[in-house]
């Protein structure tokens, strides 16, 4: 069969052709261009070739020191906040109630901490935090526990990574609850005649059933945990010293605050890479140790 | 192993203060005899599974009481009532291969191991599972998965009865064949108690010894697949199991004669002077009502449209406001839309507010 054709087609893919070109391709393109170059101001670039990569993969020069001091503290950062919010994602899902009204009431209170915009987080948790006028700073060394987050590395560190729980567990939480909710009820009732236990029923049913929301899960709190930058910043500012100082919280200082813009592009690039990598990575595993899926019926 | 007595059972997912007509199941007793195959059969939303998850314990009835073995076990919770029951879907614990699967009940139970892999090997062997495993359940076909599920029922030695809900509903129709004959034979070889509810008669006639035929929460009829074809208790059991369903027409009958439309049927048996207030019906099945060609003596009959089953024709007939199905006789060609019925006095039945009326002979 002859096939028609119609140049004119073409056209029909302009408008998305240049959405994608405005905001995906030319911006990305700018930033490989800049970093392959070096510029003193006034807008005269001159070519450096790989030299900003170098540097920044050499941990004996400032850059290269700073970039894999914030990737070290982010890599830390990500696992702590995903092995506490993942598992207790998991328990208040379990938790919640099944049916009746009280399933709208969960639903909205979960909701919450997930409609705060993010610096309002932030503010939030830095009134909240302070000694002398915050409910938890205040009541914290009111009960002889010494806690400032702005002089104390530890305490700054607990503080993002309390409100980081508080702002996304609900996430999972929700995600884990849609799971759960999509089982029959004949699984649980196969279960009760089979004599299961409540902690046979989670192994063999709810874990393996919510599989595929907590691959999801864990990707996005993985992506948006490695990509902070908000809410420590409002809080910590990066501080105390630089033990807050995640990954783009450097990427501003670089690009913005030195206006080092060659340095930033190659950071900005490699740090890109090496999320697409990492997300790559779990999907991958993920996928292949929930193994065998249903992906297609095998005969019998 | 058990027989199983339902006393009075009813239940109301409203609770019991619900008004008696919204009873999901209204009271019924009856029992079932050990090793039986029965087939509970019904329209959906006829109460049903509703009395089989009472039985399992899935659901606690708002009235009456369950034994086995003449023991109550209305209050104990389904773990504790020795039932296995196979759904509509297969359940399968998708994580696990098939021999864990079958396992599994057992494992929860505390059986030693040994006796456990002995069981679950003669267990996939009946089920013809044997082959599969250590092959993860999830890959398996649906009639493969329904049997892993039949076989946790049947890895526990202890277990009283299975219960069966819909299990074929996504089972291929070739497979349905083969996979209710091994029911049949499971039946046979383990002398167990199985009650298998449907909504397919075919199903229930050719898996059951007796078909209880459920409508509107109620038993309308219990009783063996002959029964139930020869002489429907009741006016939905004639109309509910044939196909097509029983004819059933108001007439009024008088001693040994029914009046329709004006013309008179002999009947085989008395009836009688019937109540007055109550509704009269005869019902007739369509195998025992022949066409023929117009005659004076014949109940005069509309042909609308002729159904050729294969082996058998049925004419859809219109008398007066009524509709007919009738067997068209081999080699009958029906000359223009008029005919005439010819009855079978001796399976015309009687029915009164849609009972079965027993005559006199």
């Amino acid at each position: 069969m002859d096939k028609t054709v119609n140049q004119k087609a073409w056209f029909l893919v302009l408008p998305v052709f240049l959405v994608v070109a405005f905001s995906a391709i030319i911006p990305l393109m700018t930033v490989v261009n800049y970093s392959m170059q070096d510029t003193f101001g006034n807008n005269q670039f001159f070519w450096n070739g790989v030299g900003w990569f170098k540097e920044l993969l050499d941990p004996s020069t400032d850059l290269g020191e700073r970039f894999f001091a914030s990737l070290w503290r982010n890599l830390i950062f990500s696992a702590i906040i995903l092995a506490i919010e993942i598992p207790l994602g998991i328990v208040v899902a379990l938790s919640m109630p099944r049916e009746g009204w009280t399933v709208a009431v969960c639903l909205v209170i979960l909701a919450l901490p997930l409609l705060i915009p993010f610096n309002v987080v932030g503010t939030i948790w830095q009134i909240f935090g302070r000694p002398d006028i915050g409910l938890l700073g205040y009541t914290l060394n009111s009960l002889g526990i010494n806690y400032n987050y702005v002089s104390n590395e530890f305490d700054a560190w607990a503080t993002v990574i309390v409100m980081d729980v508080w702002h996304w567990t609900s996430l999972v939480a929700l995600l884990c609850y849609a799971g759960l909710k999509s089982i029959p009820d004949a699984y649980y009732q196969a279960a009760q005649i089979d004599g299961a236990s409540r902690w046979a029923v989670f192994r063999a049913i709810q874990l393996p059933k919510m599989n595929r929301v907590l691959l999801i899960a864990v990707l996005l709190r993985f992506m948006d945990s490695f990509m902070i930058y908000t809410e420590p910043f409002v809080v910590t500012g990066g501080g105390p010293g630089n033990s807050t100082t995640f990954i783009s919280i450097e990427l501003v200082k670089i690009a913005l605050g030195q206006f080092d813009l060659g340095k930033a592009a190659a950071l900005s690039l490699v740090y890109n890479l090496i999320i697409l990598i990492v997300c790559w990575v779990f999907y991958t595993v993920m996928t292949n140790a929930g193994a065998e899926r249903p992906q297609k019926e095998g005969a019998v | 192993m058990a027989r199983i007595d339902l006393v009075d059972l009813a239940h109301s997912y409203s609770g019991n203060d619900a008004p008696p007509e919204s009873f999901a199941l209204k009271p019924v007793t009856m029992t079932w005899r050990q090793g039986g195959a029965y087939a509970l059969l019904g329209p959906s939303g006829c109460g049903k599974t509703t009395l089989l998850n009472l039985i399992s314990g899935i659901v606690t009835p708002s009235r009456g009481q369950i034994l086995f073995d003449g023991k109550d076990i209305t209050p104990l919770s389904t773990q504790k009532r020795n039932i296995a029951q196979v759904f509509q879907f297969p359940v399968i614990y998708d994580t696990m291969t098939v021999g864990e699967n079958l396992a599994f009940p057992l494992k929860n139970r505390g059986v030693p191991k040994a006796e456990i892999s002995a069981r679950v090997k003669r267990i996939a062997e009946l089920l013809d599972l044997a082959p599969y495993l250590n092959r993860k359940a999830t890959r398996l076909t649906a009639d493969a998965k329904q049997k892993i599920s039949l076989g946790r029922g049947l890895v526990r030695s202890d277990v009283a009865a299975i219960l069966f809900d819909e299990p074929l509903t996504v089972i291929d129709p070739e497979l349905k064949w083969q996979l209710r004959s091994k029911l049949k034979a499971l039946h046979r070889e383990l002398d167990l108690t199985m009650i298998y509810v449907t909504h397919d008669q075919t199903e229930a006639l050719t898996f059951a010894d007796t078909v209880v035929v459920m409508h509107d929460g109620r038993v309308v009829q219990s009783g063996s697949p002959a029964e139930l074809f020869d002489k429907p208790a009741h006016t939905f059991v004639g109309y509910f199991i044939g196909s097509p369903g029983m004819n059933i027409v108001p007439a009024h009958v008088d001693g040994r004669e029914a009046r329709i439309d004006g013309h008179t049927i002999g009947l085989h048996r008395n009836y009688g002077v019937l109540p007055a207030d109550a509704k009269i019906e005869i019902g007739v099945r369509p195998e025992f009502v022949d066409i023929a060609p117009p005659a004076s003596g014949l109940l005069a009959a509309t042909i609308e449209r002729i159904d050729d089953l294969g082996r058998i024709r049925f004419a859809r007939v219109r008398v007066g406001d009524s509709k007919f199905a009738a067997r068209v006789p081999p080699g009958f060609s029906v000359p223009d839309n008029m005919a005439g019925l010819v009855f079978d006095p001796a399976h015309v039945h009687v029915y009164a507010d849609s009972l079965l009326v027993e005559g006199v002979a």
